[in-house]
């Protein structure tokens, strides 16, 4: 198993390279949809500029990376083709690893189920075999290292690659089981962009499963896990926060990272909906908006964690999906952290109903997002409106993508538990629907 | 207390009709009253002012030659930045008290090689008086009111304000004695006891507003920097600290008549008489370049520096372009610029004169100036010994028999080439398309073998981003590095940036700044009503010390002893010129202003199906499928609830 991801790699790291030395790798760097104001690799630069200069990055509105990033970057700013390129790699291992897991779990449990007779006798197709998971954590990280968004935030150096890393490094530490690494890495995917904190549910009900504590309010061993988990979280976001204090020597990174996140000041086109639709608001409904649209994004936590309380993996795909989506500055190489999670859940394609035109219209309008911004901005023959319709289109497909996940998830498992081919009262054969 | 006045006052009006006598048998004529004592007789004592003065008119005659080189003791000074005024020296054997303030105007034209005419117009009025102590100054007699106050309230220690129409084309017309940028600027440095500096910056940038008629009030945080060494105080005082300088410009500003007419309004004789008749804006506007500036500073009163007084410096300076080239009949005169001729000069002025640079023709070849004056003047400019003819206003003689001056030049043969300005700047956007962009700046230094350093200020509005890592200094195609960078970048919607630099210049080399930038999408609000008119980028100001074209002169030995040659350092080997390039014009992404209602529309829909198909998910579960019964069989059912019966 070892060698085909070696193989993987090899291949990854050469097409890579490859970009990084041809003229596509500025062209790449410059797209809206690859970098945006909080990622792109031109104002990592820019803020070490300004530290050489004697100007404190956050001084100005250009810098918004934490001081963890630029100090890294410090040292590494002559190796950071090679640094983009580990990072991917990173992500794509762990990503493996964690499937690779998950899977012998899943099969575990399944195991018992059988053994149990827990599953009705018409499901037996809907049991997975090992022979069909076998490749899947290979898919996985071709799906991660192999995607074009993912080639194409690491050639633009978006420090999204990073964030990646960091966050599948969480989900490794998560499904291994390790308590500490799992709060530790968390901490460092809230530090780097907010919105990870909505993580923190899966992770724990994931480690609670694990530690077979039970999810019950009353009892005082889940009240005891969830304030150690808390204090693991908060004690190592505290630590990264005052480190990074002590880097710079002053608080100006908060407002300038943070309150950047938060209040969208930078309207620069992305692939999400903020941007034209705060750059089009009124100025009296703006605060109103900007909390309803961030309140959106953490929102679905708590909905999700109830309903998925027992998969907390697939909780973790939710999420991501739901982060990436709705998000402030979202860019292509997010996406690509949920969809190579999409082989993990191969098993649920005989219940998708409109992947083949949702598949189509991601297609279509990654493909529209050049033309039209190329339209707009350099041709001048069309207007906003234009490139706005196609993030429109873009962002209603990826929740029709992931709503379409969701239901097929929740549909195999209702088959799981009532059969497969259900009957109507009068021996017909019936037709499930949400009620 | 009004008893002790009274009788102050009493005194006072006898000694005033003794020194009235005395004035008469003295040969100056200024009258010179205590400045509290004048509250009752200034308008009296103005009027005998001016008919003493036509009164000694030939005693004044006699005198010229002697002036004259007092004059170019004065003109010599101005440009090198030093402040004694002559007055008191000329003033020197009348026992009367000096005057506690004094106006003086003047009025330059030079013909310029491209056939152009340059006017430049100077009033200034001297003040001996303190503005900043408790008491407040309530009696004005030659310094404006609005703006004594304006200085008293706001604690202002230094005030230049320029409003410009057009762009000096340096490499054309040379340069000009006061460098203004296209549109409005503002520069300001408020006296150390003030503590709220940006709070008061406002409240005056509105006052100004109000007293000029201009924009002034679209100066805010977003427009405002604090240059750390571009603008030093020009006038006396030695603190520096540039938290005290406020400087702002809006390169959009348009200037016309209701911004010129406020500004006469601040001269003592108004429009009314002396220089001041010429402004008319009909023609003033007329013209390739407009600008007219008020300069406040305070200044030594004398070598010692003992008392200060305030000076009101007025400039006006516009370009006329009288040159038909078809005709091939080169002339002007006065009347053909101004559609005015000149009959008196101001009544309160202690000086009014008009200068006509003729450098170019000492010996009359190229044009002929009719009337022809004998008083000649020499004086520095710009580093530059330049020869006047001058015309003394003051002197009946000077309006001939006509009773009216109008100055004449007819142009017997074309010009030669110009010498080239030592340094002059350029800029420009390059790059297509709404994304990014680079500016441009070229400097230029034409002196042919000596480097010169440069301060560059640039304030760039926060909606062009720019990246200072991409910034690249070259010239003669070898990267130059700036031996002092002070930059502080932007913040959305509150400052702009400011890059101030200093540049070594190579002799005989062109110096290129280059900067890339990036294009921000604003809030619709925050476009201006023409938005794909684009955005105007205020002009770069480039401040130097200038090697002068005397001291560039290989042939120095001509006028002077050889001992006295070898070195070529002089006093005046070098001086300051300040050039503003083009202001730039960028055009910015937009969005389509017609539609806030459908966008929030739609994107709010695009929200409500993501939540809609999760809420879905999550709040439903799967059921099989009924088939519904029929309506009938529902009206039925719905009844037999109604009587309680169960349903079919």
């Amino acid at each position: 198993m070892a060698a085909p991801l070696t193989l993987l790699l090899i291949v990854a790291v050469t097409i890579r390279a490859a970009l990084y030395r041809s003229s596509l790798a500025d062209l790449i760097s410059e797209r809206v949809e690859v970098v945006s104001p909080l990622t792109a690799w031109k104002r990592v630069i820019e803020g070490l500029a300004l530290l050489d200069l004697g100007v404190s990055p956050y001084s100005g509105d250009v810098f918004h990376e934490t001081p963890l990033i630029i100090y890294l970057f410090h040292f590494l700013v002559d190796y950071a083709e090679i640094t983009f390129m580990l990072a991917d790699v990173i992500t794509a291992v762990a990503l493996y690893m964690t499937v690779k897991e998950y899977n012998k779990q899943v099969f575990r449990k399944q195991k018992y189920a059988l053994e149990a007779d827990r599953y009705p006798l018409d499901c037996l197709e809907l049991i997975r075999s090992p022979k069909e998971m076998f490749y899947i954590p290979l898919k996985v990280a071709m799906f991660y290292l192999l995607n074009p968004f993912t080639i194409l935030s690491c050639v633009a150096k978006s420090t999204c690659g990073l964030n990646n890393a960091v966050l599948s490094l969480f989900i490794l530490s998560t499904v291994k089981g390790n308590v500490l690494l799992s709060a530790i890495f968390l901490s460092l995917a809230t530090y780097q962009s907010i919105y990870p904190l909505t993580l923190c549910a899966s992770a724990l009900l994931y480690l609670m499963q694990r530690q077979y504590i039970p999810v019950n309010f009353r009892r005082v061993s889940f009240w005891w896990f969830i304030v150690q988990y808390a204090f693991m979280y908060l004690g190592s976001l505290f630590v990264i926060i005052c480190l990074s204090f002590f880097l710079l020597g002053s608080w100006d990174f908060l407002p300038s990272v943070y309150g950047f996140i938060l209040s969208v000041p930078d309207l620069t086109p992305n692939i999400g909906l903020f941007w034209y639709f705060f750059a089009e608001m009124f100025e009296h409904f703006r605060l109103f908006f900007l909390c309803v649209f961030q309140i959106n994004v953490f929102f679905y936590t708590i909905p999700l964690s109830i309903k998925l309380k027992e998969h907390p993996v697939f909780l973790i795909f939710m999420q991501l999906a739901v982060i990436s989506i709705f998000k402030s500055y979202p860019t292509v190489g997010d996406i690509a952290l949920y969809m190579a999670f999409l082989p993990v859940w191969s098993h649920l394609h005989r219940f998708l109903r409109n992947i083949f035109l949702v598949c189509c219209v991601l297609l279509a309008c990654s493909a529209l997002f050049p033309v039209l911004w190329h339209l707009w901005i350099y041709a001048g023959s069309a207007n906003s409106n234009f490139y706005y319709a196609i993030t429109l289109l873009f962002n209603v497909a990826q929740i029709l993508l992931v709503s379409d996940y969701f239901y097929a998830f929740l549909r195999r498992e209702h088959h799981l538990s009532y059969g497969l081919y259900l009957k109507r009262k009068d021996g017909s054969e019936a037709t499930l629907v949400l009620k | 207390m009004a008893a002790h006045r009274c009788s102050y006052s009493a005194l006072l009006l006898i000694i005033c009709s003794v020194s009235v006598f005395i004035v008469a048998y003295s040969q100056e004529t200024t009258p010179a009253v205590d400045h509290h004592a004048a509250a009752v007789e200034d308008h009296p004592q103005a009027t005998t002012d001016t008919t003493e003065k036509t009164s000694q008119q030939p005693a004044v005659e006699e005198r010229s030659w002697e002036e004259t080189e007092v004059e170019e003791v004065t003109l010599h000074e101005a440009p090198a930045g030093t402040q004694d005024t002559s007055a008191p020296e000329t003033e020197a054997p009348s026992p009367v008290p000096q005057p506690k303030d004094d106006f003086k105007e003047e009025l330059v034209i030079r013909p310029l090689h491209s056939g152009d005419i340059y006017a430049s117009f100077q009033f200034r009025t001297l003040w001996e008086t303190d503005f900043m102590r408790g008491n407040k100054v309530s009696h004005y007699r030659l310094f404006p009111k609005s703006l004594g106050q304006v200085i008293s309230k706001f604690s202002v220690r230094e005030l230049h304000i320029s409003f410009t129409q057009g762009y000096w084309r340096t490499m054309q017309w040379g340069q000009p004695f006061q460098p203004a940028p296209p549109g409005a600027e503002l520069w300001v440095w408020f006296q150390d006891s003030v503590t709220d500096v940006d709070g008061t910056w406002k409240e005056l940038t509105n006052v100004l507003s109000g007293i000029f008629c201009a924009s002034l009030n679209f100066i805010d945080s977003t427009n405002t920097v604090q240059p750390s060494a571009s603008f030093k105080p020009l006038g006396i005082g030695n603190v520096t600290d540039h938290r005290f300088l406020r400087y702002a410009t809006l390169p959009r500003e348009i200037v016309c008549t209701e911004n010129l007419t406020p500004w006469k309004k601040l001269l003592p004789c108004g429009s009314k008489a002396g220089l001041a008749v010429l402004l008319k804006s009909e023609k003033l506007f007329h013209s390739s370049f407009h600008s007219q500036a008020v300069h406040i500073r305070p200044v030594c009163q004398d070598l010692q520096c003992k008392t200060t007084s305030w000076e009101l410096r007025q400039t006006l300076n516009v370009v006329f372009d009288l040159h038909t080239p078809g005709q091939g009949k080169r002339e002007w005169s006065l009347f053909k610029m101004f559609s005015r001729t000149l009959t008196e000069a101001c009544p309160l002025a202690s000086s009014s004169k008009i200068y006509i640079d003729i450098t170019d023709d000492p010996q009359g070849e190229l044009f002929e100036l009719s009337p022809a004056t004998p008083l000649l003047s020499q004086a520095m400019v710009l580093g530059d010994r330049r020869t006047f003819s001058v015309y003394d206003l003051t002197q009946p003689t000077t309006f001939g028999t006509v009773r009216s001056l109008n100055l004449l030049i007819r142009w017997k043969s074309s010009v030669g080439g110009m010498l080239r300005p030592l340094l002059h700047a350029e800029r420009y956007v390059a790059g297509y398309g709404l994304q990014t962009g680079e500016i441009h700046t070229l400097m230029y230094n034409n002196h042919p073998y000596r480097s010169f350093p440069v301060l560059l200020l640039d304030s760039v509005p926060w909606y062009l981003r720019l990246y200072i890592h991409t910034l690249t200094v070259t010239s003669k195609g070898k990267d130059n590095k700036p031996s002092y960078i002070h930059y502080e970048p932007s913040k959305d919607r509150e400052r702009p940036h400011l890059l101030e630099m200093l540049v070594q210049l190579p002799p005989n080399s062109v110096t290129e700044v280059t900067v890339e930038f990036e294009r921000a999408l604003l809030k619709w609000t925050e476009y201006t009503p023409d938005p794909n008119h684009g955005f105007y980028v205020g002009s770069s100001v480039i401040s130097s010390l200038v090697p002068s074209i005397v001291a560039m002169d290989t042939n120095i030995t001509q006028d002077r002893p050889l001992f006295s040659s070898f070195f070529p350092c002089k006093e005046e080997s070098s001086y300051f010129v300040r050039v503003y390039t083009e202001p730039l014009l960028v055009n910015l992404p937009t969005p389509d202003f017609s539609m806030p209602y459908n966008v929030i529309c739609l994107t709010c829909t695009v929200v409500a199906v993501g939540y809609g198909s999760l809420y879905n998910l999550l709040t439903r579960s799967f059921q099989i499928e009924e088939p519904s019964p029929g309506l009938a069989k529902r009206l039925a059912n719905i009844i037999r609830k109604m009587r309680g019966v169960p349903p079919l």
